[in-house]
């Protein structure tokens, strides 16, 4: 009798909520890897930034969904001619989700803290052209830059530049404090983190009562999860050859949307074979984007020529100097000396885009003589043997920070690539601040390193939504690490 | 008894003392920074060295583990470089989930197992011996995740009794949390309960051959009361191994089937904190597994002793 109640009990409580859906205004994502904490100050994972960007902290400015930079705790700013100073309104009656008030104390703090030589922030490149910080009143914020920096306020707007208070910046990691529209509930590690509704937000109130962010690494558990209505939402659902059987249930839709993720083939050019332009441009005309995007992405990823995102309005389409010809890989090979093959390691963190793509290389570059030894790592020794030390011939990783092209006119960076021309268009686009200018100096960039076929440039990551029918207002496309859940309600 | 009961300790102690030594050995060998895989591809050197600094990574060697094992003993397991929160909370909120599930599975695989292995020995030979051992055989066979995945596809998207996964936690009740374990408990039971019952079902009939069930049988017993009192008591040795050794792999080798059901159990911590270098998790839980394991070790050779009064004897003469 007991176990009949259960089970009525359990049928209950499914039905039930299967039932209230129309009236529903909670919410719950599904997210494949758990943050490792919630402070998007201390941390490079962007699972951290998926949980509480926009959601539970605010920056200075944001980033919305096209990628625009928009006003957040400041309200409005003005620039000086000189592009050096940079003058910033607070808004009125903001205040922490602690209840301490916001004002430019606070400003002072977060960026103080960032700059700090202690500081642990993943990003503390964004915060180097800063000269000075003040606060002239509670209501506003002056910076003084060391030079013109024509994206400054798009990197005020990063994850990693939001604002903290000094009372609560200790516990950010395990209980977080921001001012966004949502505050931190409860965290069940490894398996949940739950957001509810802040009622004292100083602007437009969410929609949503609650939401819930489930931990599921899990593709097939995912799939079941959505099936099952455990999981309303899969922002960037991991495995691309399920779409189809989601693209055919009346129940959901499937949302592919950009990223700023340029999935490349990074060369190490200390490789004798690969410092030599002819090589490059070989393994450039070896490579079938497209056999790469279907075989390893089910279709779902867009090709690209340089180091730039599609949907960015500089974007110039470069997927042409170098189409998909083994006769001329061949013969340029040969003019570089290796008529008999090149051997070359391929090395693989494990992103299924690494693991699938790599094959698909593999064959690509066998195809015109170049063999490749393909070595699977995980991250951490992907981070310590590419990365940092550059013991690697070849590897696949997806760069998904947003505009970070100038990653080609750092110094040592594990490309090992140095070219002083483009370190002079870098450098004028930086101090740029007129759209047009800058967006020519953009283009000549990417022009740059396709030319130079500094890496094989494969194609911009999608991201592949699966939304429950009848949710409004999230994100298709990913300008920054999001999931920005503040504007989302239930149809 | 006692100077026994001692030696058993102190060959803990010596067993977790090497453990903990090779452990931190192995975690210093493995390649990768737990500062670098924190702060990604756009960490400045000097923000690594902070990061490093505040971890105490950039403490040579034996200073750390001495400092790690001193900790250790005086109950202090240290703060998780990534979650950033005492690693005793952490290894405590797994242990809900997991010492739950591995005692449901192992009731589970026993309840099904013993019974199952013993019929099949007394009807050796006949239809219900092959059918059981043929189901078994099945058993072994078939991967757990892929027979949960068909478990979650029946109950949870097809039937729609329970829901696909994840843990409710025992605040809202210990019936909803038991209830979420079922389906992982059945999914890990089954395979167990497969290999339980073959082994049980060998050593069942091995004992049957044995001189003094035919003397038991002579001396007019039941068929029942030979098999219960005399043959299934004295076969238990060889399935409470196996029992013993499929508890101390339920309590961190699911790793698979918490994925598949998405559990937060101990097995998803330690694969989460290798994967991110979060050494100090690696080792505090590596380092209680051992203990735990010969724990479990320990309690199968009492049961030993009570199943056979000849190790009892011994046990006290020692």
């Amino acid at each position: 009798m007991k176990s009949k109640l259960v089970a009525a009990a359990f049928l209950a409580a499914t039905f039930g909520i299967a039932g209230t859906a129309a009236a529903k205004d909670t919410l719950t994502l599904g997210i494949g890897l758990e943050p490792p904490h919630l402070d998007p100050t201390a941390g490079a994972a962007a699972a951290i930034d998926e949980v509480v960007y926009a959601n539970v902290f605010e920056g200075l400015t944001r980033i919305g969904s096209d990628g625009a930079v928009l006003p957040a705790l400041a309200s409005s700013w003005t620039v000086s001619d000189d592009g050096l100073s940079y003058r910033f309104t607070l808004r009125d009656g903001v205040a922490f989700h602690d209840g301490t008030s916001f004002d430019s104390a606070d400003v002072l703090f977060s960026l103080n803290r960032a700059m700090a030589e202690d500081s642990t922030n993943a990003q503390k490149g964004l915060f180097e052209p800063i000269a000075t910080v003040a606060a002239p009143d509670a209501k506003t914020v002056v910076i003084t830059l060391k030079r013109p920096t024509g994206h400054f306020l798009f990197n005020l707007g990063w994850g990693d530049a939001v604002m903290v208070a000094p009372e609560s910046t200790e516990n950010n990691k395990s209980a977080p404090v921001g001012t966004g529209p949502f505050s931190f509930k409860r965290w069940a590690k490894g398996a949940e983190i739950s957001l509810s509704r802040n009622d004292a937000y100083w602007g437009e109130k969410a929609k949503l009562s609650s939401v819930s962010f489930k931990i599921m690494p899990d593709a097939a558990a995912s799939a079941a999860a959505l099936m099952s209505g455990d999981v309303d939402v899969f922002p960037n659902f991991g495995a691309p050859e399920l779409l189809e059987q989601f693209r055919a249930d009346p129940r959901f839709e499937v949302m592919v949307g950009t990223t700023e993720g340029e999935t490349i083939l990074s060369m190490n050019h200390a490789n004798k074979a690969l410092s030599d332009i002819r090589v490059r441009r070989a393994i450039s005309h070896a490579i079938d984007r497209q056999a790469i995007i279907d075989g390893a992405m089910f279709g779902s990823g867009t090709p690209i020529g340089s180091h730039f995102a599609p949907h960015h309005p500089a974007y110039v389409d470069l997927t042409g100097m170098y189409p998909h010809d083994p006769a001329k890989a061949k013969a340029l090979l040969a003019e570089a000396g290796y008529a008999n093959g090149l051997k070359l390691r391929l090395t693989l963190p494990p992103p299924s885009y690494a693991r699938r793509g790599g094959e698909v290389v593999a064959a690509q570059l066998a195809a015109v003589g170049i063999q490749t030894e393909i070595i699977p790592v995980e991250w951490a020794q992907w981070l310590e043997r590419v990365f940092k030390t550059t013991d690697y011939d070849l590897t696949i990783v997806s760069h998904t920070e947003p505009f970070d092209i100038g990653i080609y006119a750092r110094d040592k960076y594990y490309f090992n690539y140095t070219s002083d021309r483009f370190n002079k268009v870098y450098a004028d686009l930086t101090e740029a601040v007129e759209p047009e200018k800058r967006n020519a100096l953009i283009g000549e960039a990417q022009k740059i390193l396709a030319e130079d076929a500094v890496n094989g440039f494969l194609f911009e990551l999608a991201q592949n939504g699966v939304w429950r029918k009848g949710i409004k207002g999230l994100w298709a496309n990913r300008p920054v690490q999001a999931n920005d859940v503040t504007g989302a309600y239930w149809e | 008894m006692l100077g026994y009961a001692v030696r058993r300790l102190a060959a803990l102690a010596a067993t977790l003392a090497v453990a903990a030594l090779v452990i931190f050995l192995v975690m210093e060998i493995l390649p990768g920074d737990p500062a670098e895989v924190m702060l990604g591809l756009n960490a400045q050197p000097d923000t690594l060295a902070a990061l490093r600094a505040q971890m105490g990574l950039d403490r040579p060697a034996p200073e750390r583990f001495l400092t790690w094992v001193a900790a250790f003993l005086s109950g202090d397991l240290g703060i998780s470089y990534t979650y950033d929160v005492p690693v005793s909370d952490l290894i405590a909120e797994r242990m809900v989930v997991t010492l739950p599930l591995a005692l449901m599975a192992i009731l589970i695989s026993t309840a099904i197992a013993l019974p199952c292995g013993v019929l099949a020995a007394r009807y050796r030979g006949r239809f219900a011996d092959s059918f059981i051992m043929g189901v078994a055989q099945l058993g072994v066979a078939v991967p757990n995740f892929w027979f949960a995945i068909l478990l979650i596809l029946l109950f949870a998207v097809t039937l729609g009794w329970t829901g696909a996964g994840g843990f409710p936690g025992f605040e809202d009740g210990i019936l909803p949390a038991l209830g979420a374990l079922l389906l992982p408990s059945i999914a890990l039971a089954l395979p167990q309960a497969a290999i339980l019952a073959r082994v049980t079902r060998s050593a069942v009939v091995e004992v049957l051959g044995e001189d003094y069930i035919r003397t038991a049988r002579a001396k007019g017993l039941s068929g029942g009361a030979v098999l219960w009192r005399h043959a299934v008591r004295n076969a238990l040795a060889a399935p409470l191994t196996i029992m013993g050794l499929q508890f101390s792999f339920l309590l961190a080798g699911t790793v698979i089937i918490e994925n598949v059901f998405y559990l937060p159990g101990l097995g998803r911590l330690i694969f989460q904190a290798i994967a991110q270098r979060d050494l100090i998790v690696v080792k505090d839980v590596v380092v209680l597994l051992v203990a735990l394991v010969i724990t479990v070790n320990f309690i199968v050779d009492l049961l030993y002793a009570w199943t056979d009064p000849r190790l009892r004897k011994a046990g006290s003469d020692v």
